[in-house]
């Protein structure tokens, strides 16, 4: 009796998330695979072909966009470390504990507003006519005002700034659960802060690295809007080619093409980042 | 170096600087786009001219504010009417995987476990782009077969509502699993004892219990898919939701209506997360 209803208990679990993984997930990833080895011949005529892959190593503008992208994401993932860990420090062991609660708050906040909202509070003040250039000139500093939106340097800036939640708030987990008295010993050895930062803090700290660089790596590579708005028209990133593909050109079959590309290189260098520190997938999403 | 040990000024200083720069960093993009709302002005750009109510309640021919501005509002109730559906269907369905992986076991648990999380790590443009490809299949399929036009299978409201639907539930699963795993199990054992039957002991005992993880990841599931831009981008038909309404204007040159609509959104937000910290604090209490 009682093995009857457990059964009956895991199929009303069990139905809608296979629906939901399945005919959500599974399938259509199944089917951009397919469709990007589906290319039209002269006779207008779809046939099988690696052309859409071809294609994609022939044209240097697609990989040149591939390759910057990959690169760029990693350097974002890399400045977004340097620049969240001292906070996370700061707010886990340096300031007083009575304020540690609210800068965590006040650090989370920006995030849970819009990216499109953040995105143009920096074009505003960035632009030629923006409200850091308006300040300037009347301070004497610069003559005439000067575009600073639209080139390599402020797409990262903006990239970084984006994915920095995703980094700081790891960070900030896992040095609350390192020991002071580990650092207060190295201290009383003799150990100057570096020792301590390079021997004690980051080899703890790992864990909560290596889980905020895979999510800000992922959206920093998945990114469209901060490149495509701030970004000009030499830094193209490469989702601006897969919308080109799909909406412009609508040559949907070198999309999935490209599209299946950046997954590859998604779960790639996201399996390599958690073999190198030996960490596994499951436990790094908690 | 911490608290604890004694600390040169110079080293505290200089951390001090670093932190409020930090923050001023982090805010003042939204502070800027706040402040600007609310000037006498064509143009979202100093000079001051003036404090003004304009862009949002002004209806004058050169002028529209928020409240006035058709479509915009338009936009902003199609994107509370996906964000609806998205919170019902991803909590319902994201409620069953928390039962499913912490209370069931099953042949190829671990595999099912790992394509449950696999959505985290996909970005969202391929998500978009998959599910776009994959409809349309399925509607071409539908037509040369049985001659039926299936108006789910085109770009339009409902695709929105299934690929913000697709990893959204994840982070439900997710967050429902986890208070789940804190249920004192000999609750149910105690329940079925007493003759409750397993579905009248989850209704009473196990989904009270979920109660306050449920909400909270409904309130997260709705923001989440109100701000969704990249999986929405390729998914959206001729009604466009709110992001992709606010992208074509900010992209195509920008007014203050945008800072207006920006403002509403970071007062409607902040206050939000704020109950949302608040109501959480008073659970765990």
């Amino acid at each position: 009796m009682k093995k009857h209803q457990i059964r009956w208990a895991l199929i009303c679990f069990i139905s809608p998330v296979l629906l939901w993984l399945f005919l959500l997930i599974v399938l259509p990833h199944m089917d951009l695979l397919r469709m990007s080895f589906r290319t039209e011949n002269d006779y207008g005529d779809m046939v099988w072909s690696l052309s859409n892959y071809l294609n994609f190593f022939e044209e240097p503008i697609y990989w040149l966009t591939f390759v910057r992208t990959a690169t760029y994401s990693v350097l974002v993932t890399f400045l977004t470390f340097v620049v969240a860990l001292p906070v996370a420090f700061y707010i886990t062991k340096v300031v007083h504990p009575r304020f540690q609660g609210f800068l965590s708050m006040l650090l989370l906040l920006p995030f849970w507003v819009s990216e499109l909202v953040r995105v143009y509070g920096w074009m505003i003040l960035l632009r030629e006519s923006g409200v850091l250039n308006h300040f300037l000139v009347k301070l004497g500093i610069l003559n005439q005002p000067v575009e600073m939106l639209y080139n390599d340097t402020t797409m990262i800036m903006g990239l970084v700034y984006t994915a920095m939640l995703f980094m700081a708030v790891p960070l900030i987990s896992v040095l609350e659960s390192l020991d002071n008295s580990l650092i207060e010993a190295a201290y009383d050895l003799g150990a100057n802060m570096w020792t301590i930062l390079l021997r004690i803090i980051i080899p703890h700290a790992m864990p909560g690295i290596v889980s905020g660089s895979i999510v800000v790596f992922m959206l920093t590579l998945g990114n469209y809007l901060t490149p495509n708005l701030m970004g000009g028209k030499s830094s193209l990133w490469f989702t601006e080619q897969i919308y080109n593909q799909f909406i412009a050109s609508f040559n949907w079959n070198q999309g999935a093409a490209f599209g299946f590309l950046l997954l590859v290189l998604s779960s790639a260098i996201i399996w390599a980042g958690l073999k190198l520190t030996r960490q596994k997938l499951t436990e790094v999403i908690k | 170096m911490i608290r604890s040990l004694p600390n040169s000024k110079a080293y505290t200083l200089s951390f001090k600087i670093y932190v409020i720069l930090y923050f001023t960093f982090l805010f003042a993009p939204l502070l800027v786009t706040c402040v600007l709302a609310f000037n006498d002005s064509q143009f979202p750009s100093l000079p001051w001219k003036g404090f003004s109510l304009d862009w949002f309640i002004a209806d004058l021919p050169h002028r529209v504010g928020i409240f006035h501005d058709e479509i915009n509002l338009r936009s902003i109730w199609v994107s509370a009417q996906v964000a609806f559906f998205v919170t019902i269907l991803s909590t319902l369905v994201g409620t069953c995987g928390a039962f499913l992986f912490e209370q069931e076991s099953f042949r190829f648990k671990q595999v099912l476990y790992f394509l449950m999380i696999s959505p985290l790590v996909i970005p969202g443009v391929i998500l978009g782009i998959s599910l776009l490809l994959f409809s349309n299949t399925l509607g071409t399929f539908f037509e040369l077969r049985w001659n039926l036009d299936v108006a789910l299978f085109r770009p339009g409201f409902w695709l929105v509502v299934l690929g913000q639907f697709s990893f959204i539930t994840t982070l439900v699963t997710l967050v429902v699993s986890a208070r789940l795993k804190k249920f004192d199990r000999t609750l149910e054992e105690a329940a079925l004892n007493l003759g409750a039957s397993r579905s009248e002991v989850i209704w009473h005992i196990t989904l009270k219990f979920l109660r306050p993880a449920i909400i909270g990841s409904a309130a997260v599931a709705f923001l989440m898919s109100f701000e969704n831009f990249n999986t929405t981008l390729f998914l959206v038909g001729s009604e466009a939701t709110l992001p992709i309404n606010l992208y074509l204007q900010v992209r195509d040159g920008s007014t203050p209506v945008i800072n207006a609509i920006s403002f509403l959104l970071i007062v409607g937000t902040s206050t939000a997360a704020l109950l949302n910290l608040c109501f959480s604090k008073k659970q765990e209490q």
